[in-house]
């Protein structure tokens, strides 16, 4: 049987290590591309306060990218650490977005990273242009890789099992590429990054302007940060990754675990604005429903209902039934990989092998087990309702706060009213607001697949390595550790570049005719 | 779909290709982690540091995907191997992972505050990041041919029953040190082709020096224990090389000696021991003759030789088991199906040569000694 402490602290360590890594990835994303556009300015423009700008943000940018880049280190190779199952049972799949990342884009945003900050003496402006785009092209395309690959997690087409290597394979890789879910995320996620470094930009920015300092560098920031931030959060929000939950049973089921909706809704469905959902007692509490709205977003009509959780359930039980017949075919298959009767019988039901699986938790063999059991299994396929329920409505609630922030920073900046006092107070209080927002969007996402590591193919708890309870608190310890330890290092190093200011980071002495120039350029 | 290449050949080209990526890792990031092996040791002043650090500084960073594409690309490629070997190293893989890991922030965060601690603790962030994954590549790299302590259950999961002490042998030992000095020599020699001439580079030359002739001799005492020892496995039973990838379909036994057989076998597989030791006296020689082309060019030769005597002895094992010799992964029923390595050689073809061509314009563009007199002067140098 699967040791359950084992697959937990599996969970915690892959929890721990990705939501980390994620607190590096989406700054890097939004702050590549900032870059690209101020030094675009200066090239255009020839002012050196432009540069000045684009290697200050630059500063910041390169102290948060080595962070990135060391915890990426881990999550590469923990796939086969902690996850060597699941590493064996769709690797013939998961591992080719990784290593086409690898290629493609890691090898373009690493190679360049380094010319970017050390070529500026000895590039002409234009070229090093390019290399600063390179490095934004490559860290987006990285994202695109990396969420194509989680897709599929969340939408396993293009695949089917093999009895003979017991593993899935790919049958349509191009289904894998322009998998709708992937592609959805991809813009979702990476606009969510733009956004964060909007508001570190917008805040920083403030912070100068509050204290009088560095008045032309921040305004000349601000205006960039509110028009890029305002498109992003606009992006974020309307090209939420709404879009793929009516694809599969698994995302219908994220979607009626966030809305907190145990029975199917008559079209067009409510949306609850407010709610205490309970695991216990299968019902919302004190709900408050906005009529219509959910019914509009979900699936874009006003006559398709929205299924709920009890409904869900009852479809998952039929599959997990015509999964203990998958589970017996291939019990067959393994005995005598010529018996043609059971590789018939197990074409007919390979779709739910995935389904049959999930009783594994309860018994070793899923073909004893009682209808006691089936239930069970089939209520697994629920995740934990009240916390998808808040971390949707924090996420959801932040992406609006966020547009409302860049609209009027966006209308400040045009009225030139840059230095508007209660709005810059506001700007550097919301800086922590986005990563609230990611972190929330992931656990949304990866709660929300719950059960499956990958979605009606591969439970959880199979998927986890044969590890020992101490092997994973070593690693967990130790992991949390050294990164605790990094990352009071990195926010005090950006706090420290933060108040050295733009001009004194390089010893180069920048004109000063910017400084109190109301103009932008 | 009919594709273009057979199955046993699209296996051959990605066991060539895994050879590709440790060769170009071992190439490029093996002489980063040879300098900062060997930083605390040949600069002693802070100035001498940061020359030493800014040598490598710029494209370190490009040089260490090939480390992670290796690992991505064992994944794709060979997700057995991925799969069994990761979980089955685990708390080494944690060790090299952990050492890693300071690497990226040692470069960036060391020269950001001026107190001698802070960049005293980062240097040593340096060494650790450069010399404990080099030692334990080494080490795996011996308990690969030794074979690993697991076997793959009906379901193929794999159990793994070694622990992180049990890693370490005699002839791991050896694997380990050898990984060591062939990667010290490695940077001894860019050093010399990078560095400004003075203090360091001479101090660079002597631990060079004794790096390359290490090398000489314990690659030569791991090939006795190759050909003398009892390590070597053996395929007994038929073998369908473009079968299924499932391992429990293939017998194996344990084979003393077995991994001389090619050399048998393949005459022309000697070049690869060859380059081993020739390579090595070429860098050897290089180093002492102050010649920084013949000591670079020995150098990489010495590496490219060396891991290719030990995929080639091995050939087609890639992971044998030594508890359960028939779980042993080989080039034969351990890759992806035959569309995804297909797939995953035209991803190759397309991006690789790109990949080399903006990393040359890359070098070009920074070509040239790393001065002292250039770290008062360029305020972006670490």
């Amino acid at each position: 049987m699967i040791d359950l402490a084992v697959v937990d602290l599996s969970r915690l360590q892959f929890a721990l290590t990705a939501l980390y890594h994620f607190l590096f990835v989406p700054l890097t994303l939004g702050l590549s591309f900032m870059l690209v556009i101020m030094e675009s300015i200066y090239v255009m423009t020839r002012r050196p306060i432009w540069r000045t700008i684009t290697r200050f943000w630059g500063v910041l940018f390169g102290i948060n990218f080595v962070l990135g880049v060391a915890t990426g280190l881990t999550m590469e190779f923990q796939f086969g650490m902690n996850w060597s199952y699941y590493s064996h049972y769709v690797g013939d799949i998961f591992g080719a977005p990784l290593a086409i990342e690898g290629l493609m884009a890691f090898f373009l945003e690493a190679t360049f990273v380094g010319l970017m900050f050390f070529g500026w003496d000895k590039l002409p402006r234009v070229g090093h242009l390019f290399v600063t785009f390179m490095v934004a092209l490559g860290t987006n395309l990285s994202a695109l890789w990396i969420l194509v690959a989680n897709g599929w997690m969340q939408n396993p087409v293009g695949a089917a099992f093999n009895p003979d290597t017991m593993r899935m394979e790919v049958v349509d890789f191009m289904a894998v590429i322009f998998n709708p879910v992937a592609q959805a995320k991809f813009v979702h996620t990476v606009s969510a990054g733009y956004v964060c470094a909007a508001v570190v930009v917008l805040g920083i920015s403030a912070f100068y302007l509050l204290k009088g300092q560095h008045v032309g560098f921040a305004k000349r920031s601000m205006t960039v940060a509110a028009a890029f931030g305002l498109l992003s959060s606009l992006s974020v929000v309307v090209l939420g990754d709404e879009s793929g939950y009516a694809l599969t049973d698994n995302q219908k089921m994220k979607l009626a675990a966030l809305e907190a909706m145990w029975r199917t809704e008559p079209a067009p469905a409510g949306l609850t604005a407010f709610g205490i959902p309970s695991m216990e007692d299968r019902h919302t509490h004190f709900e408050v429903k906005i009529p219509y709205v959910l019914g509009l977003i979900s699936t874009r009509s006003i006559d398709k209902p929205v299924i709920g959780i009890l409904e869900l359930v009852a479809v998952a039980e039929d599959r997990i039934e015509r999964g203990v017949i998958a589970v017996d075919a291939l019990e067959k298959v393994k005995a005598d990989h010529t018996d043609m009767a059971a590789r018939a019988q197990f074409e007919t039901v390979r779709n739910d092998l995935g389904y049959g699986l999930l009783l594994k938790r309860y018994v070793a063999d899923p073909r004893q087990a009682t209808p006691e059991q089936i239930k069970q299994a089939a209520w697994d396929t629920v995740p934990n309702v009240p916390l998808m329920f808040w971390v949707f409505r924090i996420m959801a609630g932040i992406g609006f706060l966020m547009i409302g922030l860049f609209a009027t920073a966006f209308v400040l900046c045009t009225l030139r009213k840059h230095e508007t006092r209660w709005f810059l107070r506001l700007a550097v209080l919301a800086i922590p607001l986005p990563w609230i927002a990611i972190e929330s969007g992931w656990l949304l996402a990866e709660v929300g697949r719950q059960p499956w590591a990958v979605e009606g193919v591969l439970p959880t708890f199979l998927g986890a390595s044969s590890l020992t309870v101490p092997q994973l608190w070593t690693t967990i310890i130790g992991f949390t550790v050294l990164y605790g330890a990094l990352a009071v290092i990195e926010v005090g190093l950006i706090l420290r570049a933060v108040k050295k200011g733009p001009f004194n980071q390089h010893d180069i002495v920048d004109e000063p005719q910017a400084e109190g120039e109301p103009a932008v350029a | 779909m009919e594709l273009p290449l057979d199955y046993t050949t699209l296996r051959l080209i990605w066991w060539g290709l895994l050879g590709v990526l440790l060769i170009g890792f071992a190439l490029t990031d093996g002489f980063d982690m040879g300098v900062g092996a060997l930083l605390p040791f040949v600069a002693k002043t802070d100035e001498e540091r940061r020359m030493v650090i800014n040598t490598v500084g710029a494209t370190w960073e490009g040089n260490q995907v090939w480390f992670i594409v290796g690992g991505a690309a064992i994944f794709a490629a060979w997700p057995f191997v991925y799969a069994v070997s990761f979980s089955g190293f685990y708390l080494a893989m944690f060790l090299v992972l952990s050492a890693l890991i300071l690497r990226p922030v040692s470069f960036k965060y060391r020269s950001k505050r001026p107190d001698k601690r802070w960049r005293s603790m980062w240097d040593w962030g340096l060494f650790i990041g450069s010399f404990v994954p080099a030692l334990v590549f080494g080490v795996a790299v011996g308990n690969v041919m030794l074979g690993a302590p697991f076997r793959l259950d009906s379901d193929l999961r794999s159990f793994y029953e070694g622990t992180l002490l049990g890693l370490f042998s005699p002839f791991t030992l050896i694997c380990g040190l050898l990984s060591v000095c062939m990667l010290v020599l490695h940077g001894a020699a860019w050093l010399s082709i990078k560095g400004e001439q003075g203090p360091v580079l001479h101090r660079a030359r002597a631990i060079g020096t004794v790096a390359g002739l290490l090398s000489l001799v314990l690659f030569a005492v791991g090939g006795l224990f190759i050909a003398f020892g009892d390590i070597g496995f053996r395929i007994t039973g038929a073998l369908d090389t473009a079968g299924f990838s499932n391992p429990l379909r293939t017998t194996v036994e344990a084979a003393p000696g077995a991994w001389m057989d090619n050399y048998g076998l393949y005459p022309w597989m000697i070049i690869a021991p060859v380059l081993g030791f020739l390579g090595a006296a070429a860098g050897l020689i290089g180093m002492w003759r102050r010649s920084p082309a013949l000591a670079f060019g020995g150098s990489s030769a010495s590496a490219v030789g060396i891991i290719s005597t030990v995929g080639l002895s091995m050939f087609p094992f890639i992971l044998p088991s030594s508890i359960n010799p028939q779980s042993s992964l080989t080039v034969w029923n351990a890759s992806s199906s035959h569309t995804t390595l297909f797939i995953m050689l035209i991803v190759v073809v397309v991006f690789m040569p790109i990949v080399l061509l903006y990393t040359a314009w890359v070098y070009k563009v920074l070509w040239g000694r790393t001065s002292t007199a250039a770290l008062k002067t360029n305020p972006d140098l670490y």
